[in-house]
């Protein structure tokens, strides 16, 4: 019997965030918060690093929130909702993000999207591609 | 006494209000999204709620990972737009009701649902967007706004079943409330939609439709679909839709479809609206 936790990881490009997400991303998603004040956006801006250092985070979480890759951010536990925060101290959408993370050019994302999205069918599941 | 008279369903995307704030609503991109909400706005001015009980998640706005609670239930007076990175949007504070907000809070609770009492929070897009859609532009908003945050970004979020139930305390609790209110309930969130990773932009009208057809003909075989189902069929951020079974729980079991409305895209979302009203 597949657990609840374990029964997400079919399910593929997908993330789902969970107590071990939340605990590893816990100070990268805190840093993410503070980029709610004007004030906060203004000093990330104006030096990201020395910003980046006033948190606990490990060295590949500030390398992946200096680089922008909110792929990479995920994977080191970062939630989206609070990722769209640096997207938007950048002045980028949750559209423009989508895009990045799906490693197109966002007028292309934007036409798929147009055009219906992406289909569920061949992307429900690793294990049974046909779905 | 209080009672609910409807219920309804929106998304709540910020895009949307982005669109609303910044006038492009006549952008042929935009346009047939707002379209679709005409007959809802002319419905709501015959059918004026004295109290909307909004059911929403914040969106790390609130709350962030500090303290994230299942089910929390705004009792104060007023609650200020939040800044969500770009400044709050320009729509008016909302106005509480914190008399009834509370009556729901000791009702449901001596119900068993443990509800977190909330005095003072923001609310982000997931609460203004769907007043926006409802009630347009105006300078004050036109009833009372309890809101209801579910989390549903840390999991587990509550199941549907919880969800649908928590509906069910809900009606009870304004059915008990002595006053002459007219209620209603919204839930808000969804439809199919994924804003994160490789398989983000992930639409299943398929799947959507059925939704729409299941929480008006079938809420509880709805509310036992499992979480994962609703993740792999609508996106991880479809998973927004258990809170659309509190609006349903609140309503009763035979209550009507009065309209729908389904339009793809909003951003990375696909945007459904459902109105029901309750016959007695």
């Amino acid at each position: 019997m597949t657990s609840y936790n374990d029964a997400f990881s079919d399910i593929p490009g997908t993330t789902v965030f969970d107590a071990t997400q939340s605990r590893l991303g816990y100070h990268l998603n805190m840093f993410c918060m503070s980029l709610m004040k004007a004030d906060n956006r203004a000093a990330f801006k104006a030096d990201e690093a020395g910003y980046l250092a006033r948190y606990p985070m490990s060295a590949e979480q500030r390398q992946a929130v200096l680089d922008r890759d909110y792929n990479r951010m995920i994977a080191l536990g970062g939630n989206i909702y609070f990722l769209a925060k640096i997207g938007a101290t950048d002045g980028f959408s949750f559209q423009n993000l989508a895009a990045k993370m799906t490693g197109v050019p966002e007028d292309r994302y934007r036409a798929m999207m147009i055009a219906g999205g992406r289909p569920a069918k061949g992307n429900r599941s690793r294990s049974d591609p046909t779905r | 006494m209080a009672r609910i008279t409807a219920g309804l369903t929106s998304s709540h995307v910020p895009a949307v209000g982005a669109a609303l704030d910044l006038g492009k609503t006549a952008d042929p991109y935009w346009a047939p999204l707002f379209a679709g909400f005409e007959f809802s706005k002319r419905w709501i001015l015959s059918n004026r709620p004295d109290v909307v009980v909004l059911v929403y998640n914040d969106h790390a706005s609130a709350f962030s990972l500090e303290l994230i609670p299942t089910f929390a239930i705004g009792c104060a007076e007023t609650f200020m737009p939040a800044d969500e990175g770009w400044g709050p949007r320009p729509v008016p504070v909302v106005e509480g009701h914190p008399e009834l907000a509370w009556h729901i809070a000791q009702s449901a609770i001596l119900d068993e649902f443990d509800m977190t009492i909330v005095n003072r929070m923001d609310v982000d897009h997931g609460l203004t967007v769907p007043l926006s859609l409802m009630f347009g532009q105006p300078t004050r908003w036109p009833c009372k706004v309890i809101p209801l945050a579910v989390n549903v970004v840390q999991y587990p979020p509550p199941t549907g079943n919880r969800c649908y139930n928590l509906g069910k305390a809900i009606r009870k609790a304004v059915e008990s409330f002595d006053a002459d209110l007219s209620v209603q309930v919204w839930g808000t969130g969804g439809m199919s939609h994924q804003l994160q990773g490789p398989r983000a932009g992930l639409i299943n009208r398929a799947f959507d439709a059925a939704f729409l057809d299941r929480l008006v003909a079938d809420p509880e075989g709805l509310a036992k679909l499992p979480h994962v189902e609703y993740v792999r069929e609508a996106g991880s951020e479809g998973i927004e839709l258990v809170m659309w079974l509190v609006m349903r729980g609140a309503l009763a079991r035979d209550a009507r479809e009065v309209y729908r409305f389904y339009h793809v895209p909003a951003s990375n979302t696909a945007v459904g609206h459902l109105i029901l009203e309750n016959s007695r």
